[in-house]
């Protein structure tokens, strides 16, 4: 038998915890017990990916929690600028941030590279990219509805829900040919086009998910230990949500009316006239709660078929791209110059990402992403709050995080943390800018 | 009776009961499976875990108490499979009939979890602590209905004059369902399914899994477990899902189907236990099959708030029910 410590002060994995955010107790629970810590992760059974969660607990209720990320950290945009790299390659990058936003991220990057370098993109391509980046949704969303279950204990609805899951991704794969990572938009337009053959395949999964929607909706919103697990638990308060900058479904559950197709609508999204989905649209009051961020998911489900067959319907005929040639595209890409911004509504939130390209160069010079979760990350803080150790999981996992999509650097140096503050970021901001310009 | 014969009988029970308890942890899985539209594993990998277990390193951490930390996987075992001693198997009495009756099985069922809470908070880890609170939170919350129903029974059985009616093998041998009136029935019935909702509790099986809960606190009691330790654990578990399984079948079904069908000698006794083994099939997979297949995970605010309102309730009134029927019935 062998022994080990699993917190040996000396152990270089983690650096040693110094700060715990305290949160205010309501009523008679504040002054009772002693406080413990629980360590929740970088690597833990609840988080599908490496953070760090440490909760500070009164018997079973939180009373403090510290977020630390970089465990996951991969330097994208960093391989992304590296000189002699073409964009073409740069987008194959872009593909690979989010797995599951595996077109969100292209489409904002292609948008903010055609906008930098000033390329029309036709109109039926606009149409295949809103008809991938819906049929994508829709996957995310179940999927994340049946990891929602998994956490809460509830397996049989992770299992069909997922089972549900697989016909869009014999779409997706009909479509693009992948499962995932579908290679579909590429500067200037699409890569396939979406032939004859294909469109009562498609017509034919529309059908078998509103077939399914009333019994989703059911399995998940009338279920009464999904109830009891999920109402009132990890509420994010509209002003909160407001003011944490929190996007995407986590800002609708709340009550938000936030949702960049609707707010900026890009690519052919003006032609669907996109209303965000709150859960007032099921005739709930808005609470921001988990459940209704299921509320919210599930109808956001319904949104992309409606979507996706308004786009078959009035689907325009034309060029699938303005650059048929790669190299006339590579060429064009290379004389152009300035900065663009692309966004669009991954599943997750808003997606932003920032290029700057320069003339006489085939690499990026800048490439700035901003991944939903970014946003979101914040949005736990007040959500944690007096909770019970049995929610964390289902909190965690209620803005759908996607920790290596959204991680950045952190430091430790000689065991020691460093904290950024705004000045200091600043500083180097404006240090960096003034060594670009020379 | 010898003591050797006892001893024999014991050895025979004691080895079944392992190889059966593991089997229908097999099935369990696979029926489970099917109801989650899976293929689910084959019904030998209980075995193949236990066996898998058995051979990896057993590691105790630096911050556990280590002589409590291993001591209690041998406590859970060892209490778990006394229990099966006690239990009517089928045609046959429980094997130590005379030496101690229902009341020590509550005490024997109750032993392998405080062995476990206790095995938690001796390991050293946050989670295995939370894990070690859940779990005897639980166990305060459960036992009350469980005891009602047991002393609800036996009591009946007293008032109708048959002795000693702590004695499982009394209870198994005369089943209250025909002994008692209409409203003795109902309130049967309700006892019963207060037993059957304490069945999964028991066991610590979802929606009341919460001393472990995977994806919450890693495992919790076990966190720290590996190894020995935890195959012990492990088959615990599986000849605790038996016992609870056998108690639910000796007082509310233990009839068998030999004296019907007209059989006798050896082919009676092999047919009533394989009958009884159906029985208590069919009971676990009522009672946690289906049932950890069909819920979500509760809290355990909920669950402690359910069986102390709820449950409680529902037993008593099942007692009171049983004892209106002996009021009317005389």
């Amino acid at each position: 038998m062998s022994e080990r410590n699993p917190r040996d002060p000396n152990d270089p994995v983690l650096p040693a915890v110094d700060e715990v955010r305290e949160v205010e107790l309501r009523g008679l629970e504040a002054g009772l017990g002693e406080t413990f810590e629980v360590p929740i992760g970088p690597i833990h059974p609840a988080l599908k990916e490496p953070i760090r969660l440490t909760f500070r607990v009164r018997g079973e209720r939180i009373v403090g929690v510290d977020i630390r990320t970089g465990f996951a950290h991969r330097g994208i945009e960093f391989m992304g600028m590296r000189q002699g790299r073409n964009l073409i390659q740069v987008l194959y990058l872009a593909e690979r941030i989010c797995g599951i936003c595996s077109v969100s991220h292209p489409i904002a990057f292609t948008q903010a590279v055609e906008r930098a370098a000033g390329i029309e993109v036709p109109p039926r391509a606009q149409y295949i990219r809103v008809i991938i980046s819906e049929l994508e949704r829709i996957h995310s969303h179940l999927l994340w509805a049946g990891v929602a279950a998994h956490e809460l204990g509830f397996d049989t609805l992770l299992h069909l829900t997922w089972r549900v899951r697989e016909k869009v991704l014999d779409i997706l794969e009909e479509l693009s040919g992948n499962r995932i990572d579908y290679a579909i938009p590429i500067f200037g337009g699409v890569r396939r086009d979406i032939t004859p053959e294909q469109y009562p395949k498609v017509w034919e999964a529309i059908r078998y998910y509103r077939g399914l929607q009333e019994q989703l909706l059911d399995a998940f919103l009338n279920d009464p230990t999904v109830e009891a697990r999920t109402r009132g638990v990890g509420i994010l308060e509209p002003k909160e949500a407001e003011e944490l900058c929190a996007v995407g479904p986590t800002a609708r559950a709340s009550g938000l009316r936030k949702d960049v197709r609707q707010d900026r609508p890009y690519l052919a999204y003006p032609d669907f006239e996109v209303r965000a989905i709150t859960p007032a649209d099921y005739g709930l009051t808005p609470l921001g709660d988990v459940y209704d961020k299921i509320v919210v998911r599930l109808l956001e489900v319904g949104q992309s078929l409606d979507i996706i067959e308004k786009a078959l319907e009035n689907m325009p005929e034309g060029e699938i791209t303005s650059f048929p040639k790669i190299p006339a595209l590579l060429a064009h890409l290379k004389k152009a110059e300035g900065e663009g911004l692309g966004w669009h509504e991954a599943p997750r939130g808003e997606v932003i990402h920032y290029v700057r390209l320069v003339s006489g160069d085939e690499s990026l010079l800048v490439w700035k992403v901003k991944a939903p979760t970014y946003s979101n990350l914040m949005s736990w803080y007040p959500m944690f709050e007096d909770q019970e150790i049995a929610d964390i999981p289902i909190i965690a996992a209620c803005i759908d995080p996607c920790i290596c999509c959204m991680d950045r650097v952190y430091v430790v140096r000689d065991g020691k943390e460093e904290t950024w503050t705004k000045e200091k970021l600043l500083q180097l901001s404006w240090e960096k800018t003034r060594r670009m310009r020379r | 009776m010898s003591g050797w014969v006892a001893l024999g009988q014991a050895a025979v029970a004691l080895v079944a009961g392992g190889v059966v308890g593991l089997f229908f942890r097999g099935l369990d899985r696979k029926i489970a499976a099917r109801m989650q539209a899976r293929i689910g594993p084959p019904l030998r990998q209980p075995f193949l875990d236990l066996g898998k277990l058995l051979v990896k390193e057993t590691v105790i951490p630096k911050t556990a108490v280590a002589w409590v930390f291993s001591a209690m996987p041998f406590v859970a075992v060892i209490a778990s499979f006394t229990a099966l001693l006690y239990l009517p198997l089928g045609p046959f009495g429980p094997i130590l009939e005379g030496h101690g009756d229902a009341i020590l099985v509550l005490y024997l069922l109750a032993v392998p979890a405080l062995a476990m809470a206790l095995g938690g908070f001796a390991s050293g880890s946050p989670l295995g602590v939370v894990g070690a609170q859940r779990e005897l939170v639980m166990l305060v919350s459960y036992e009350f209905p469980l005891a009602v129903v047991l002393v609800a029974v036996a009591w009946r059985l007293t008032t109708l004059g048959l002795a000693p009616a702590f004695s499982l093998g009394v209870m198994a041998q005369h089943p209250l369902w025909t002994m008692v009136g209409p409203l003795g029935i109902i309130g049967l019935t309700i006892l019963l399914v207060s037993l059957l909702v304490v069945t999964p509790a028991e066991l610590a099986k979802i929606p009341f899994d919460i001393p472990e809960a995977e994806t919450e606190i890693a495992g919790g009691l076990f966190v720290e477990y590996s190894g020995t330790y935890l195959a012990l654990f492990y088959l615990a578990d599986a000849v605790r899902t038996v016992v609870m399984a056998g108690l639910v079948v000796a007082l509310f079904f233990p009839y068998g189907i030999a004296q019907p069908l007209g059989l006798g000698g050896a082919a009676a006794a092999a047919v009533d236990l394989l009958f009884w083994l159906a029985k208590v099939l069919v009971v676990m997979v009522v009672a946690v099959t289906t049932v950890r297949v069909g819920m979500a995970r509760l809290k355990v605010d909920q669950i402690a708030r359910g069986f102390w309102w709820r449950i409680t309730a529902l037993a008593l009134s099942g007692l009171l029910l049983l004892a209106l029927d002996k009021v009317v019935t005389g």
